[in-house]
């Protein structure tokens, strides 16, 4: 019986009118947690009722209270027939559950009704009194924060990442139950919001368990989604990345005083024990006792060796044993992870080593074969299965971590559509927690990479390419080997040096299929799906190379099953790395050169496609310094291929394109015009139109070259659906509506945004389905920040500080690695020859590798389709297993600071009848300081109307559906004593339409981060209040590491 | 390919003021695209009509849903769906109150009823204002006359506090209000040359000096709770105007009464002779105007009668309006030396 939950109820206000003959209304509240209820007094007569209400008390076990939402009831009274209910609240009070985030709920909450939406307000305060038993974090859990942003949260810094955990659990949907027949369409919707919030509340509690068992106290990352599986059931599943963190005090006060005490704190550890730590790591002893208790107690413990830094000392010489001997130990050690995944897409600097390519993994089920459906096994095989996949993916490419990692799913009928990618890449084992062994090497690694480059040298061995692929010597720092495109799903490393900006590419792309059951129809989506990603894959090289540019970041492929259509769409932010060679052109090369007019149109074409590219380049600031080949170094000399489709295997073989090199300019890039496909392939990389002057957009969480925000943000969603005639349903005519569709709907953005030029649409988020037989629906959410023009163009010119720079003002807090680097790159060593050699020997190009060939499974029908690598590179490091050591030593939050804080950050808006609360999808505000973390908002609604054409039709019924829930969000941030929430996300939104009956019906999931934020100008005035606290967290770091 | 749906919702609701005016001025949607596309914004932002259309239904949308809550503005502020800055809500408010000068002339001193409302469509017609402009002024002046009907208090502070308008527009709400309340007849071909500025100016000095809260004993005061209501003439006050009839029913009265104006005006007015013969008219047409107030339809008919019985008399002399001013300045403080009468305003000026 640890907790007691007291729950108040005020006033009401705006409710609507329940009784026509007075206009009034005679309102009481239910309140109901658990299986206990309360209820009010009836307030007669009055839209705008005071109940002020006493304490409402319960007493619940603390697993109850994270699983169970808090349920308050608005009813009508009526003496003579039953209550009406007005509508309800559903209050999760997760965040008063951990000491640091909220501690009291209390604000106006729109009062919703899935039927009628929001009809008037209720002012409630909840409390939760926990007892203060020391025992209650090893029991439940109780305590675990969750954050839905996928870094470091701002006023938090890392003490370990441990890695990867993910849960799901199975209900059966009550919309698919017996009794749903003869019950009222509100009691289903609201029996299925209910499940869910109680699922979710499940699903969280056993995440945090896991989360305990591996000593971490908290997710960042958190992920959770639903698949409505229908017959079979509703699944909600959640990944996250398990850490420990430690709250920084007072971030802004922190940093001036920092500099000097933290700068020699961190040198003594990282000089001294780090020789230490490299010795032994040269007898190796110390690699294979981790390895062993790794095998022993599956689960990480907290390692009882902190070997933080590494000095430089031992490095230079030994480079070529070390690597053997890494990836061995690495590899071994790994093998005991079982999943060394990071749904983490930016990192603490210095924590990604190498970034190898995409890897992905497909697999179709039929969801009518589920053996037991009421049970998770059969999901947990399914998604194992994949990782599995996934790892082994990673492992091809020489990276043992798989980082901006992230699952989804696609559901049509029976036929379910499993996705999973992510990004593998070779991690600082500093910061793992085990990561007792290779630190030196990492560390001297780390100090010949240049910063802004270092993570595009490839991390597999030259001369055991998992694909063939160009490489060529890094343009920045000229030593190793980088590919020629890079493709990731991660955020641009802050560090990175990137030439010009940045531009959103996205690549669009219909198949029709047959209708077909079960089997056969998993079996031609199967069949479908690698040319699907080839061809995807395709359109993303091609248009890279139209800009110009040579990387993506934040790649998201999403494929999405329809009765008779596959849809794919990718999204992805592309730059120019000034690592990476400048990208050849495109040239086009017909198939039947005998013809003039056809050579001609050909090279009309030919020309278009270079006036394109010229023009991208001006438009996007693409000017990289001319360097001669013999600076570079002569590329290698091997036979370049166009992409190649690869199994992960190496199951590649021949395929795809002949490259003609003798078509002139190096690197060119040639598509081949053979038949029509092709034509209208040209034709629609020409059809992309790039934003009107002014706007710059990206799916990435800041666009890259621009860094200089102010303050003024618009996030937003739109949604839109098109329905298809069926007479034109082919291939091509396919491809053009949704490539439209994508085009007029950004093309709506870019307009309707125009108020806020210059600006920049960040994280935009695409999401595309198929709800019916011959619709398409795309839903786009997206941050509209506006920026100083002037200052960007200043900063454009100095690449370097402007990185600098951005990670000072997004993440202070994680000024220490910065810091640390520099310290760390004092005593830095010639450049050893011999590893020199060795590194370089692993490369490969960027040339992705989309697999092909797929073996189908019939037998499961769990066919996995199609893997793809993107760009490799590497120099097999070690992760293990996901828990991460930072050597950032530990701080405490010093208590004033914190303390002050928390006063000065009540919202502003205390007063004032509505408070503004911000929503972004970022992790940040521009011009602003998060100082606090006041939980995760999770939030499922269900509307439906049955009178469709009254409420506006499908739009006004989606529209103020959005609305309302963009209202609820709000208001629970609000009550929570926030003003913002970041990394919000639409999870779902799924609309079903019957115009016939008149009737609608939608689903919507979001989530996010509940913070408080203060403006930077205002939190000035408050760090030199404090000077205080400045020397606390120095000092209290400085007792840990030594 | 058919856009079956097409929506774009913003944290913060965005308010396109140019759409906005087109969605009040009762424009349908492709109306105002087309509009908006004569208005060169194609061009400006290289957009195109699909576009711009999207944009206008979004927005048509939008102000579908706000036009609830602007029923009751307050509402509007409390309200949690729609993240509005106060100050683009004070915009949104005015400007759905705001009301065209020839639509209200032509419902000024109506009965605001149904019947009004299904002449809405001559007025539209009449006016040139879409039918839908017509029928969202003529609710707003219900429904601001509904609400303060009963109220007590000042009429303007009233009016400026549920509706939350500026003062500006609080005032003529109140002269809206005051003439519908008072069915002052302002149709008239007679009247036809006088703005709904002049009576406005009109109602408020009626509102300041003949209602039961002007005449009450702190008029000014807004915290005495006293019956005063701003709507209603103060009959009593009518009643009493009988009493002027003395002025010209009286000879000797009304000979000094004559003497007494025409000394102070002498050499003032330009028009003084033309004055001076008519004095014993002009005054006769006043009084009798006053004296007939107590009765419905004579009160209906003010505006009517001060045209005819004064205002033309003037005109066909050419008074020029600094003298008519002077004239009835000085008739009135006349009035005072003469005996213990009380007259608060003609205020007919135009």
């Amino acid at each position: 019986m640890p907790g007691k939950l007291k729950v108040k109820i005020v006033a009401g206000r705006h409710l609507p009118v329940m009784d026509r003959a007075s206009d009034l209304t005679d309102a009481f509240v239910e309140v109901k947690f658990g299986n206990t209820t309360f209820k009010t007094d009836v307030c007669l007569k009055s839209l705008n009722p005071q109940w002020n209400s006493e304490w409402f008390k319960f007493e619940v076990d603390d697993e109850d209270l994270q699983d169970e939402p808090l349920q308050i009831t608005v009813l009508d009274h009526d003496t003579y027939s039953a209550n009406d209910a007005i509508g309800k609240v559903y209050i999760d009070i997760d965040p008063l559950l951990y000491s640091e985030a909220a501690t009291v709920i209390s604000g106006w909450f729109p009062i919703y009704d899935t039927i009628h939406g929001i009809r008037g307000e209720i002012n409630v305060v909840v409390k939760v009194d926990l007892f203060n038993d020391l025992n209650r974090f090893r029991q439940s859990s109780c305590g675990v924060k969750f954050f839905c942003t996928t870094s470091i949260p701002k006023c938090y810094r890392a003490v370990i990442i441990h890695g990867f955990v993910e849960e799901l659990v199975v209900n059966e949907d009550p919309e698919y139950q017996w009794i749903d027949r003869i019950r009222t369409p509100r009691a289903s919707n609201e029996a299925r919001q209910r499940l869910i919030s109680l699922m979710s509340g499940e699903l969280q509690r056993k995440i945090g368990l896991k989360v305990l068992e591996m000593r971490g106290n908290a997710v960042v990352g958190y992920l959770q989604c639903f698949d409505l599986e229908g017959e079979s059931g509703l699944v909600v599943r959640a990944i996250g990345t398990a850490c420990t963190l430690d709250k920084l005090s007072s971030p802004a006060a922190f940093l001036p005083a920092c500099n000097s005490p933290s700068k020699e704190m961190k040198e003594s550890p990282l000089v001294h024990p780090p020789s230490h730590g490299c010795r032994s790591t040269h007898n190796s002893p110390i690699h294979t006792a981790t390895g062993s208790r790794l095998t022993q107690n599956f689960s990480v413990s907290v390692p009882t060796l902190i070997y933080t830094g590494m000095g430089s000392g031992s490095a230079g010489k030994e480079g070529g044993p070390f690597k053997a001997l890494l990836r061995q130990q690495t590899q071994s050690a790994l093998e005991q992870r079982e999943f060394p995944f990071f749904t983490l897409t930016a990192f603490p600097p210095g924590f990604l080593v190498h970034v190898g390519g995409v890897v992905s993994a497909r697999s179709v089920k039929l969801l009518d074969r589920i053996h037991n459906p009421d049970e998770p096994e059969t999901r947990d095989a399914w998604w194992a299965e994949i990782r599995q996949e996934i790892k082994s993916h990673a492992k091809a490419l020489g990276c043992h971590a798989v980082v901006g990692y992230s699952e989804s799913t696609s559901i049509c009928e029976e036929v379910c559509i499993l996705s999973a990618s992510g990004t593998a890449a070779v991690l600082n084992p500093r910061f793992l927690q085990d990561g007792t062994v290779e630190g030196c090497l990492e560390q001297r690694l780390e100090e010949n990479l240049p910063a802004g480059c270092g993570f595009c040298h490839i991390p597999y061995d030259e001369l055991n390419m998992p694909f063939p692929a160009h490489l060529t010597h890094c343009y920045n720092c000229r030593k190793q080997k980088v590919p020629d495109v890079l493709f990731t799903t991660i955020d641009l490393p802050v560090d990175a040096t990137v030439i010009g900006k940045g531009c959103l590419i996205q690549a669009r792309l219909c198949r029709l299929k047959k209708k077909a059951q079960a089997e056969a129809n998993a079996t031609a989506i199967s069949n479908l799906l690698p040319f699907m990603e080839y061809e995807v894959h395709t359109q993303l090289m091609n248009k890279l190379k139209l800009k110009g540019m040579n990387a993506l970041f934040g790649l998201r492929i999403q494929i999405s099953v329809g009765e008779n259509m596959l849809m794919g769409l990718a999204s992805a932010t592309g730059v120019y790395l000034a690592a990476l060679p400048t990208p050849g052109g495109i040239q086009i090369a017909g198939k039947t050169p005998n013809d003039g007019s056809y050579e001609q149109h050909i090279s009309h074409m030919q020309k278009k496609i270079n006036d394109t590219i010229a023009k991208n380049k001006e438009l996007y600031e693409i000017n990289p310094p001319e360097m001669s080949e013999e600076i570079i170094g002569s590329p290698i000399p091997e036979p370049r291929q166009r992409s190649r489709l690869l199994r992960s295997q190496s199951e590649s073989s021949d395929e795809v394109a002949e490259l003609d090199l003798s078509h002139g300019k190096k690197d060119a890039f040639v598509l081949e015009i053979d038949d029509t496909d092709a034509m209208e392939d040209v034709h629609s990389l020409l059809t992309d139109v790039p934003p009107p002057s002014g706007f710059y957009s990206c799916n990435t969480e800041i666009m890259p070259g621009i860094n200089n925000w102010t303050s003024e943000i618009q996030m937003f969603t739109s949604v839109r659906v098109i329905r298809l005639s069926s007479l034109n349903l082919t291939n091509q005519a396919l491809n053009k509506n949704f490539n439209d569709l994508c085009e007029n709907l950004l093309k709506s953005l870019y307009f309707k945004l125009r108020s806020m030029i210059p600006c920049c649409l960040c994280h935009v988020n695409f999401t595309v389905s198929l709800p019916e037989d011959e619709l398409i629906q795309v839903t786009v959410t997206a941050v509209a920040i506006t920026f100083d023009k002037n200052q960007a163009l200043q900063t454009a010119k100095t690449h370097a500080e402007k990185s600098l720079q951005r990670a000072s003002t997004d993440n202070e807090e994680l000024l220490q690695f910065p810091l640390e680097l520099c310290s760390d790159s004092l005593p830095s060593h010639p450049f050893p020859p011999a590893k020199e050699h060795l590194e370089s020997a692993s490369s490969n190009s960027g040339i992705p590798a989309a697999q092909r060939a797929t073996s189908v499974d019939y037998s499961s029908f769990a066919d996995r389709c199609s893997s793809w690598i993107e760009l490799i590179k590497l120099k097999a490091q070690t992760i293990r297993r996901g828990s991460i050591k930072t050597t950032v030593t530990v701080e405490k939050a010093s208590p004033v600071g914190e303390g002050n804080f928390r006063n000065r950050s009540s919202p502003p808006c205390a007063n004032s009848t509505v408070g503004v609360v911000k929503m972004t999808p970022l992790s940040f505000i521009p011009g602003a300081k998060i100082t606090k973390y006041l939980g995760i908002i999770n939030m499922f609604f269900i509307r439906e109307t049955t009178s469709l054409r009254e409420e506006g039709g499908v739009s006004g019924f989606l529209h103020a559906f959005i609305a309302e829930v963009f209202a609820m969000v709000r208001a629970h941030v609000a009550a929570l004593g926030g003003n913002a929430v970041v990394s919000y996300i639409m999870k779902q939104c799924v609309f079903m339409e019957n115009p016939n009956k008149n009737q609608a019906q939608c689903l919507i999931n979001v989530s996010g981060d509940a913070v408080v934020f203060v403006r930077e100008s205002e939190l000035e005035v408050v760090s030199t209040q404090q000077p205080t606290a400045n020397c606390q967290p120095a000092c209290a770091g400085g007792e840990v590491t030594t | 390919m058919t856009s079956e749906l097409d929506i774009f919702v913003g944290n913060t609701t965005l308010i396109d003021e140019d759409v906005y005016r087109l969605w009040l001025d009762g424009y349908s949607v492709s109306d105002a695209v087309a509009l908006r596309v004569r208005s060169g914004i194609l061009e400006q932002t290289g957009a195109t009509a699909a576009v711009l259309q999207s944009d206008t239904m979004d927005h048509y949308r939008t102000f579908h849903m706000l036009e609830r809550l602007l029923h009751a503005p307050p509402k509007l502020l409390h309200q949690l769906i729609f993240q509005i800055p106060p100050s683009r809500q004070a915009l949104l408010i005015e400007r759905y109150y705001a009301f065209d000068e020839a639509f209200v002339r032509e419902v000024l001193g109506k009965k605001l009823s149904k019947g009004t409302k299904k002449d809405l469509d001559d007025i539209s017609t009449k006016t040139g204002i879409t039918l839908k402009s017509c029928r969202r002024q003529f609710d707003n002046f219900k429904r601001v006359f509904k609400v303060v009907e009963e109220m007590r208090g000042s009429l303007v502070d009233n009016i400026q506090q549920h509706f939350l308008l500026s003062d500006r527009l609080a005032r003529d709400y109140a002269a809206i209000v005051f003439f519908a309340n008072n069915r002052f007849e302002t149709g008239k071909k007679k009247l036809q040359y006088l703005s709904f500025g002049d009576f406005a100016f009109c109602a408020e000095l009626m509102i300041q000096n003949w209602t039961l809260g002007a005449v009450g004993e702190a008029p000014t005061d807004p915290d005495s709770q006293v019956d005063d209501m701003d709507m209603d003439l103060d009959k009593e006050f009518l009643q009493d105007l009988k009493e002027l009839k003395v002025l010209v029913a009286d000879k000797d009265l009304l000979d000094l009464h004559k003497s007494l104006v025409c000394t102070a005006l002498r050499g003032k007015l330009g028009v003084f002779s033309e004055m001076e013969a008519n004095f014993k008219n002009l005054s006769r047409g006043l009084v009798n105007v006053a004296a007939k107030l107590t009765h419905t339809k004579d009160v209906r008919d003010l505006f009517v009668d001060l045209v005819e019985k004064f205002i033309e008399p003037c005109r066909s002399d050419h008074w020029p309006l600094n003298d008519v001013r002077l004239f009835l300045n000085q008739y009135s403080a006349s009035v005072h030396s003469l005996d213990g009468f009380r007259f608060a305003c003609s205020g007919c000026i135009t």
